[in-house]
């Protein structure tokens, strides 16, 4: 328990994903098997059902605290974090447990499980009473079962792999089904997990992701760099996870761009794969799916950041897997067929076995009828389009090939609309982002500012608390965004808020407008409910502009602009 | 009888004595418990503080009216006679007793106590360990007034730093320790092992420590990164710099660094996390939650008077021990800064 309560520490300790893998290979080599295999287990995502009730947890912590509830409740408030605020609140430990991680979990606390309450109390208060704070609070996040350290399953198998000087690719293949709950981590089930030994052989191996790149292009001058449309498969760009769908020796394979093995997160991709012929691979996207449309990505996101798939989160967020190649028939590798003889190959196996979606085509006389439709896009639900040509073969990344206008795959997507606005409100998130501001309430002007003295006489006038009159120079809210922002990016913008706080509504603080961020959104609607007269449909920033005085933000004016050109794109936007 | 501390608009005053206990408006008659910026600010006609605290006063404060006490030392102001007594917070911090006709109150100013009891290794080596001074009300800070504020021993945090800065040593990189500069970087210095190389101090720590060693407090050699001539020393050395100069352009100059902050707010996660450090340390110059409770003890007041923290938190819990309890509101220690 010491070894992975320093490793947690660690993991704790940085944000650097290099450093994070260095401290599991250090810890994967050096920690007996058993311990490894449960590490490897927690890490990786895998959970047992929660052991004892938080209830009793709770009840028992305040008892040898000594403290009432409420004492706990603040606390907790203060600290955002269950396990940890009963690690804080306990008194000194009285002894020193010296056993591993492996018996801890093995031998006390899934024995728990089902105890009586009394057996149940006097076992974890003895536990408690043998830890320090940092393997108690490791200890109370086992039994709960909500591990979080930061490190995906990706980076276990990375560290894995580097550990035991394995590909990833293979570490991930046998990783699958490891954090079942159903599954006991075991010394052998480690062994097995970085075994130096290949007959595990390579079934599930994917094929390098042939990737597209961005067409920026005049509309104008597309005929001249990519000849007629004729030459070119057009098909929508879809905002899902790309994938490629392996089915070989009846087994089913997902893995993402990312060469992350995904085959669990997806079940019912999986399901629908399972039919197709052995020796296939599919290449596509996994969409949010509802109401037999391509759903926005945003709920996709809902089944990303989970970790355990309930049957309410798949109801939810349902997906469905739309194909655009196929690089393997019959296990035969089509990577060098031009793409419309494996298009052609694809429809006709689709054809046969509508296990999954195929996606849909656009043909046009002109470029300049393709760009009609492709505003269209955002009423679809869709990014634009893709551009393949016909006799492209499936490179690998993001080569370039010298037929067919420099690449072969372009990806032609109509701009989000995007607006620089100020930011003036901000509260703060949860979860891990609790107590730090993340959520953020932007505002444009109502009318362009004279000059930047102007922009500054009203700050002044904000943070010295004066309410503007109707008719002044003010910022109007428009948009609330909770996303966008990199973590350091966070860190500076929650510091800039404590800095600039003019007033504390409950958790939201009031600021001195400051900073400007470019704000994208996907959709505008009259709103009669906003001050600002406009609803955005997913608003989220697209950067910071340090670079840009607040003078120079837009303004409401720019908004009714937008507003009109929405509406000509065909964005319904229903907010 | 009546109260012999109120709380003003200025800040908690003593009628009977005419004179106000560390204001943050500008007034007459000023008694300043400690030399930190939320205690000791500008603009008062006359300061009275403790002799200890007069080098820092100084170097805060320069050309203020400032009268000293040896702590112990009554001295008469209106129809109250005033003392100061160890706070053991930061060089010369120091409590408040006030008398008037028998009835005794004493206001903490910042203090440090750690631990449920009273062990001479967990006091401050860099000044005067903090006294329980017996009255009938305590006004008591609650910056660390939660449960979840115990702090490990001071020796063990020491270590952690010594291991830190080692092992950054070793792989050629300097580290970098965020405490603030009055009062925490010292007892960093103190603390820490020298012999594990440089050690390099930030402008503003630099004035302060000077004033330390000029009270005679026992400070390891430090030098100025200015002073540095030997660019390997910036590979291995411990930087102590205050925590506003965190991403600044001045430390730029160490390259390839690890940070870390020193204070009692890196005792929570969340907290820690958010600083974006690398590295924090739970070092404090407050008390923590049983050594809150137990000076409040040693106290015997029956009557307390909760200031800035966690006031809900204290007030409830005293009420609920059988202690007459209220709180002032005060304009000390906001939480977002780095006490």
């Amino acid at each position: 328990m010491k070894r992975f309560a320093a490793l947690y520490a660690d993991l704790d300790a940085t944000t650097a994903t290099n450093e994070k893998v260095a401290a599991l290979t250090r810890y994967f080599r050096q920690a007996p098997e058993e311990d490894a295999a449960w590490a490897a287990y927690f890490l990786a995502g895998g959970k047992p059902r929660q052991i004892v009730p938080t209830q009793l947890m709770y009840a028992l912590a305040c008892e040898r605290a000594g403290i009432d509830a409420w004492l706990f409740d603040l606390s907790y408030e203060a600290v955002g974090d269950f396990a940890e605020t009963v690690a804080h609140v306990l008194p000194p430990p009285v002894g020193q447990s010296g056993l591993g991680l492996a018996e801890w979990v093995t031998d006390r606390l899934l024995p728990l499980r089902g105890a009586d309450p009394a057996t149940q109390r006097a076992r974890i208060a003895t536990y408690w009473d043998e830890l320090g704070r940092d393997e108690r609070f490791l200890m109370n996040k086992l039994i709960t079962g909500e591990l979080r350290v930061g490190v995906s399953k990706l980076l276990v198998q990375r560290a894995l792999a580097q550990a035991f000087e394995l590909d990833a690719k293979r570490v991930a293949q046998r990783m699958m089904g490891y954090t079942d709950a159903r599954a006991t981590p075991s010394a052998a089930r480690f062994r097995a997990l970085v075994s130096a030994s290949e007959a595990d052989g390579n079934a599930g191996q994917p094929y390098p992701f042939f990737l597209a790149h961005p067409l920026d292009v005049a509309q104008d001058e597309l005929a001249a760099h990519l000849g007629p449309p004729a030459d070119w498969i057009v098909e929508w760009k879809f905002d899902g996870i790309r994938a490629q769908v392996i089915k070989r020796a009846g087994q089913v394979w997902i893995w993402s761009r990312g060469e992350e093995l995904v085959t669990e997160r997806f079940p019912e991709v999986a399901s629908a794969a399972a039919s197709l012929a052995d020796g296939t691979v599919v290449d596509g996207e996994i969409v949010a799916w509802k109401d037999g449309r391509v759903a926005p990505f945003a709920l996709l996101q809902q089944r990303i950041g989970r970790k355990v798939l309930t049957p309410k989160v798949l109801a939810d967020a349902p997906v469905a897997y739309v194909a655009y190649d196929l690089l393997e028939v019959d296990g035969a590798d089509l990577r060098d067929k031009p793409q419309r003889e494996r298009r052609a190959l694809l429809e006709a196996m689709l054809v046969r076995n509508p296990a999954i979606g195929l996606s849909a085509m656009e043909t046009a006389e002109s470029w300049d009828a393709l760009a009609r439709l492709r505003a269209t896009a955002r009423a679809r639900g869709v990014e634009g389009f893709m551009l393949k040509h016909r006799e492209s073969r499936y490179g690998i990344g993001r080569r370039k090939q010298e037929k067919g206008g420099g690449a072969a795959w372009w990806k032609w997507k109509v701009e989000p609309f995007a607006i620089d606005a100020v930011l003036v409100y901000a509260q703060p998130g949860s979860g891990r982002r609790a107590s730090l501001y993340t959520d953020y309430t932007f505002a444009v002007w109502n009318r362009m500012p004279r000059d930047a003295s102007q922009a500054r006489d009203y700050v002044a006038a904000v943070a010295r608390r004066e309410a503007p009159s109707a008719d002044a120079l003010q910022l109007v809210p428009f948009a609330k965004a909770y996303s966008g922002l990199t973590d350091e990016e966070i860190g500076d913008v929650d510091r800039l808020v404590r800095r600039t706080t003019v007033e504390k509504f409950g958790p939201v603080r009031s600021l001195a407008p400051s900073l400007v961020c470019e704000i994208g959104f996907e959709g505008i609607a009259r709103s009669a409910r906003h001050r600002s007269g406009v609803a955005v449909r997913f608003p989220r920033i697209l950067r910071v502009r340090a670079d840009k005085p607040l003078h120079e933000a837009d303004t409401l004016i720019s908004l009714q602009r937008l507003l009109l050109a929405g509406q000509a794109d065909g964005a319904s936007g229903g907010c | 009888m009546s109260d012999l501390v109120v709380a003003r608009p200025e800040g908690l005053y003593c009628p009977p004595g005419g004179f106000f206990i560390d204001p943050w408006r500008p007034v007459e008659r000023a008694v300043i418990t400690h030399a930190h910026g939320d205690h000791a600010r500008a603009g008062h006609g006359h300061y009275l503080a403790s002799r200890a605290s007069e080098p820092v006063m100084h170097v805060r404060l320069p050309g203020v009216r400032l009268q000293t006490l040896e702590y112990g030392e009554t001295l008469r102001q209106g129809d109250v006679s005033v003392s100061l007594h160890p706070a053991g917070h930061v060089l010369g911090s120091a409590q408040l007793r006030i008398e008037h006709r028998g009835e005794v109150w004493v206001a903490s100013g910042d203090y440090f106590a750690a631990g449920e009891r009273d062990d001479p290794r967990e006091h401050n080596r860099t000044c005067a360990p903090f006294e329980p001074v017996r009255c009938h009300c305590f006004i008591t800070e609650s910056t660390f007034g939660l449960p979840i504020y115990r702090w490990a021993p001071q020796d063990a945090v020491f270590a952690a730093i010594d291991a830190w800065w080692a092992e950054n040593a070793r792989n050629g990189r300097a580290s970098v320790l965020l405490a603030y500069a009055l009062g925490k970087a010292q007892r960093v210095l103190a603390g820490i092992d020298s012999s594990i190389g440089p050690l390099i101090v930030h402008g503003a720590v630099d004035t302060v420590t000077r004033a330390y060693r000029a009270a005679s407090v026992a400070l390891p050699a430090t030098q100025l990164v200015t002073e540095v001539s030997d660019p390997s020393v910036l590979r291995r050395c411990l930087v102590i710099a205050p925590p506003s100069a965190q991403r600044s352009p001045w430390l730029r100059r160490f390259g390839d660094l690890s940070d870390a902050f020193a204070s009692g707010w890196m005792q929570v996660r969340g907290a820690r996390r958010r600083r974006s450090v690398d590295r924090g340390f739970v070092l404090s110059d407050h008390a923590d939650w049983p050594g809150l409770l137990r000076v409040i003890a040693a106290t015997g007041a029956s009557r307390v008077i909760v200031t800035h923290g966690f006031e809900a938190a204290m007030v409830r819990w005293l009420a609920g021990h059988g202690y007459e309890a209220g709180a002032f509101a005060t304009e000390y220690g906001d939480l977002d800064d780095d006490p």
